[in-house]
């Protein structure tokens, strides 16, 4: 049975995560979308750590709050002065709809299935990674999944190349 | 335990998916498909830590196979690194669509359905 911390810690994240969400989708001023977009990669980050997965929770904070989110703030500035409307597009009627059945759909599939849950006493070794998770993470990555890493560099050169190209003046 | 995180994932998703199909700025349509990349890596994350991986039912385990157990994390690196470039590539094309049509409204960039 988790602590009290862990609980209370749980739903508060849990709590942010999902209002930071809905005002970034409801709040009409792209910026204040943007900041806010920022409050739920925190609390993201704050539920991978967690899980143990620490590693993940900076690279989070690195990735999505240092970086992602900045290049999103530089494009809403940029585009400051272009004629927007506020107005939602004609598909909003329809996608409550359909977001409304997907969401009934899968918690209700989330608490129907069986799931094959890691006993709360945890294996010795299940235990000694997760404690460890970044470097046995480094392990994984590096001896298993070599040809994924190699892939997502070239991938990642292939998108710096090609958004170089985009905004490049002629 | 499992459960509730993946209510949170889905969630997110569901989120990021309304965003997505009713958001006229193509910006806040970018940001919402982060935010659904985002409930992803909280659901793959969420089975690497609290369901037991299917090698712990074999007969024999290997002590190198104890890695498996964090499939889940590796996955989700993967899944940042492509959002990553995704956002860049994409707010490259958000530039160079102000440069030639002077607009960031989804509904307005239509040339191939007229």
């Amino acid at each position: 049975m988790p602590n009290l911390y862990q609980e209370v810690i749980f739903w508060a994240l849990f709590a942010i995560t999902v209002f930071s969400a809905l005002l970034v989708v409801g709040q009409r001023d792209m910026f204040r979308s943007a900041l806010a977009l920022i409050v739920t990669f925190l609390a993201i980050a704050g539920i991978f750590a967690q899980m143990n997965a620490e590693f993940l929770a900076v690279a989070q904070v690195l990735i999505y709050v240092g970086a992602v989110s900045v290049l999103v703030i530089f494009a809403v500035m940029f585009t400051k002065d272009m004629p927007h409307s506020t107005r939602s597009t004609n598909l909003q009627p329809v996608s409550i709809v359909v977001v409304g059945l997907l969401f009934i759909a899968l918690s209700w599939a989330i608490f129907q299935s069986q799931w094959n849950e890691m006993p709360a006493e945890l294996p010795v070794f299940v235990e000694s990674t997760l404690v460890d998770s970044s470097s046995q993470l480094g392990t994984a990555i590096i001896r298993d999944y070599v040809m994924a890493f190699e892939t997502v560099g070239v991938l990642l050169l292939a998108a710096v190349v090609g958004a170089l190209a985009l905004v490049r003046d002629k | 335990m499992l459960e509730r995180y993946l209510l949170l994932s889905v969630i997110l998703f569901c989120i990021g998916l309304y965003g997505a199909l009713s958001r006229r700025n193509i910006i806040a349509v970018l940001i919402c498909t982060e935010l659904m990349l985002n409930g992803v890596n909280v659901a793959l994350v969420a089975f690497s830590r609290y369901s037991t991986p299917a090698f712990m039912r074999l007969t024999s385990v290997d002590a190198s196979d104890s890695v498996k157990v964090l499939d889940g994390q590796a996955f989700a690196i993967f899944v940042v690194v492509v959002a990553a470039a995704e956002v860049a590539l994409g707010l490259a094309l958000v530039i160079a669509l102000i440069r030639s049509r002077n607009t960031t409204d989804v509904t307005e960039i239509n040339l191939m359905g007229n």
